[in-house]
């Protein structure tokens, strides 16, 4: 508690090497229950099995379509939700046994998307910024400089702001609020959920710059969660595709936009609007609604809908594995040339495979 | 932590004064019909406190020679009861007993059915079952017969009708506490809360709370009006008050025999308690409505 009473930073652990956050077959499912006695319902895999890491200073992005477990996966990072299996490891510490989960608060933030439902309407714009603190145990007056410190940092005049109540504000000055709160603990990731997809155009803009302005200002780690791909390309490093709670391909930007390996990406990819009108995409590239996900598909999950699909994929499930290019991979049996799809491309017999 | 959290709502002194209820009290300023009733109920209350001094009759005092005048007699404006009584006086110092009977009840269990409330609207599972079954218990008698039920098991006296009362309007106060809890628990301000690391009781203080006080005082409001009733109704039956003590409810039970002889005055507590609870009741909607800001 007395260390906390200046809420020094976070000293850094493993060194740059170590990644910041490393999770390894993270799951949660959620019962749905449907009869009276909770019999008779299905079990949703809302993130299934998920591994990834996030280096330090990095800017992850995971895309996908609604309800494929982006939320879920944040959520389970932050510990707003408790995982059913795997392990979320930070800076070399595990989370629930090595580093405990207020500890962790210390550590990780979070950007909510809609920027009203994630203010308090009763407390003024400066006690929201103050409150982490204050629960942290600094002092009121400290707290209180504090977040007008914050308030500036993130443009916002404290003198014109901190005594305003959320709804005297603009959607984009409420995001400058919701940045602000989640950097008031000093964390080192920062979990941005949608945090810029309700916002118009050019606040957008303003309020990205803005977050990479404060990435390099503070030494920060973004995990960037969107279905917005130009956003996601702009200020990514690398980006992680999931489909259905699982991943199905992850790599550097340049890789994925360049050789999508995955046909869920590559649908994605040409699904982008794009300005220029020759390259204007006259057929959607794949149809329909993803399946329920409270009972997937059996095999790879995307096989319903993929045009690519052959026995083997409705029949076994693909592992993520290397492309063949450094630190991308996908989980699809046409990269796999032991799989037996008919598309399966020989890949170079000295990459290290299943990972 | 806890220590700290005491005091976390006066973190920032540079508040200005727009806060929330400022400008309810503004709206509802503004509003007419409820600026009227304030200013009955404000009335009625402040002559049944300040009776004594108000160079009032006896209200004890009757005289069999003068019993039953109609209204309007000399130096009887109101009449008198069926033991010779001034109606004005007993009217006004029956308004302490039964807006006291009105009043703290509701008081009693709004305060009681909020806690109850908000710890099982955020807090969910079991000890939301818990609570809520056990609310539901109360729901099967109905409120009259639940008054009636308690006050006539811990026998008559004004102690045990307010106790018989409070635990009447403990339940619909817990599950409107409830509902509107569950409902602010899922906003993302309070997930943004539990992320920064504050333990529940602090979330239900500073972020739950004063976003679920203002309908559950809406309502609150609109229940002493009934309470009020609920509490002549003891009264008249003989569960509440007793003889010679001024109350409406208890007024109107001995004047009844009167009803043929001196309807008016036999009339005049009824009369008070309506006007009492159709200000309450209009009082709460007015604050209703000013309470919805966005509209």
């Amino acid at each position: 508690m007395s260390a906390a009473e200046t809420l020094a930073p976070v000293a850094d652990l493993g060194g740059p090497q170590q990644p910041l956050l490393d999770v390894r077959a993270l799951s949660k499912h959620f019962a749905s229950r449907r009869g009276l006695f909770g019999r008779g319902g299905g079990v949703v895999r809302a993130v299934d099995a998920v591994s990834f890491a996030i280096g330090k200073n990095e800017v992850v992005g995971i895309v996908g379509e609604s309800g494929c477990g982006k939320s879920t996966t944040a959520r389970l990072i932050i510990g707003l939700i408790a995982p059913d299996a795997g392990e979320i490891i930070f800076d070399g510490e595990q989370i629930g046994s090595e580093l405990s989960l207020r500890d962790l608060r210390r550590r990780v933030q979070m950007v909510f998307q809609d920027s009203y439902a994630s203010l308090n309407p009763r407390l003024t714009v400066g006690e929201t910024i103050a409150f982490g603190p204050r629960v942290h145990g600094l002092a009121a007056e400290a707290a209180r400089d504090r977040a007008h410190g914050l308030l500036r940092k993130v443009g916002l005049d404290p003198a014109l702001f901190a005594g305003r109540y959320p709804h005297e504000l603009s959607g984009g000055q409420r995001q400058r609020v919701n940045i602000a709160r989640a950097l008031a603990l000093g964390p080192r990731l920062v979990i941005l959920d949608e945090a810029v997809s309700a916002l118009d155009k050019s606040i957008e803009a303003q309020v990205l710059n803005l977050l990479i302005d404060l990435k390099a200002e503070l030494d920060l780690t973004y995990l960037f969660i969107s279905h917005d791909l130009h956003v996601v390309r702009f200020i990514s490093d690398r980006v992680i595709v999931m489909y259905l709670g699982e991943v199905v391909e992850s790599g550097p930007v340049e890789a994925l936009w360049s050789d999508a390996r995955h046909p869920y990406t590559r649908a994605l990819l040409a699904a982008m609007p794009s300005l220029d009108p020759d390259r204007r995409t006259e057929e959607a590239p794949i149809t329909g609604d993803p399946p329920n996900p409270i009972d997937p598909p059996p095999g790879c999950r995307f096989h319903t809908r993929c045009p690519f699909a052959e026995a083997v994929c409705a029949a076994k499930a693909p592992a993520l594995m290397s492309t063949g290019t450094v630190q991308h991979q996908a989980a699809c049996h046409m990269i796999d040339p032991a799989s037996g799809h008919s598309r399966a491309t020989a890949v170079a017999e000295d990459q290290p495979d299943v990972r | 932590m806890t220590a700290a959290a005491n005091d976390i709502i006066a973190v920032a002194p540079d508040r200005r004064a727009r806060g929330y209820w400022s400008l309810v009290g503004r709206r509802l300023a503004r509003d007419r019909v409820s600026t009227a009733c304030a200013l009955v109920i404000a009335l009625i209350a402040l002559s049944a406190v300040l009776a004594p001094w108000l160079g009032l009759a006896d209200p004890y005092q009757g005289s069999m020679i003068r019993r039953l005048r109609p209204l309007g007699t000399a130096g009887y404006p109101l009449g008198t009861d069926e033991l010779g009584r001034d109606m004005l006086t007993r009217l006004i110092y029956g308004g302490r007993l039964s807006l006291m009977l009105g009043l703290t009840p509701v008081a009693l269990a709004f305060v009681i059915g909020t806690t109850l409330g908000v710890i099982a609207g955020y807090l969910g599972g079991l000890v939301n079952q818990a609570i809520m079954r056990t609310v539901d218990v109360f729901y099967a008698f109905p409120s009259v017969l639940l008054a009636i039920a308690i006050s006539g098991a811990l026998g008559a006296g004004i102690v045990n009708s307010l106790l018989s009362l409070t635990i009447v309007f403990i339940p619909p106060i817990v599950r409107v506490a409830e509902s509107v809890t569950t409902s602010v628990r899922t906003l993302d301000f309070v997930d943004a809360a539990r992320a920064s690391g504050a333990g529940p009781l602090t979330i239900m203080r500073v972020h739950v709370l004063g976003n679920v006080l203002g309908p559950i005082f809406v309502y609150a409001t609109s229940l002493i009006s009934v309470c009020m009733i609920l509490a002549a109704g003891l009264s008249f039956l003989g569960l509440g008050t007793k003889p010679p003590q001024p109350e409406w409810g208890l007024m109107l039970n001995t004047l009844r025999t009167a009803i043929y002889l001196n309807p008016w005055v036999a009339a005049l507590p009824g009369v008070m308690i309506f006007i009492v609870s159709i200000g309450f009741n209009l009082l709460s909607d007015g604050l209703r409505s000013a309470m919805d800001v966005r509209s």
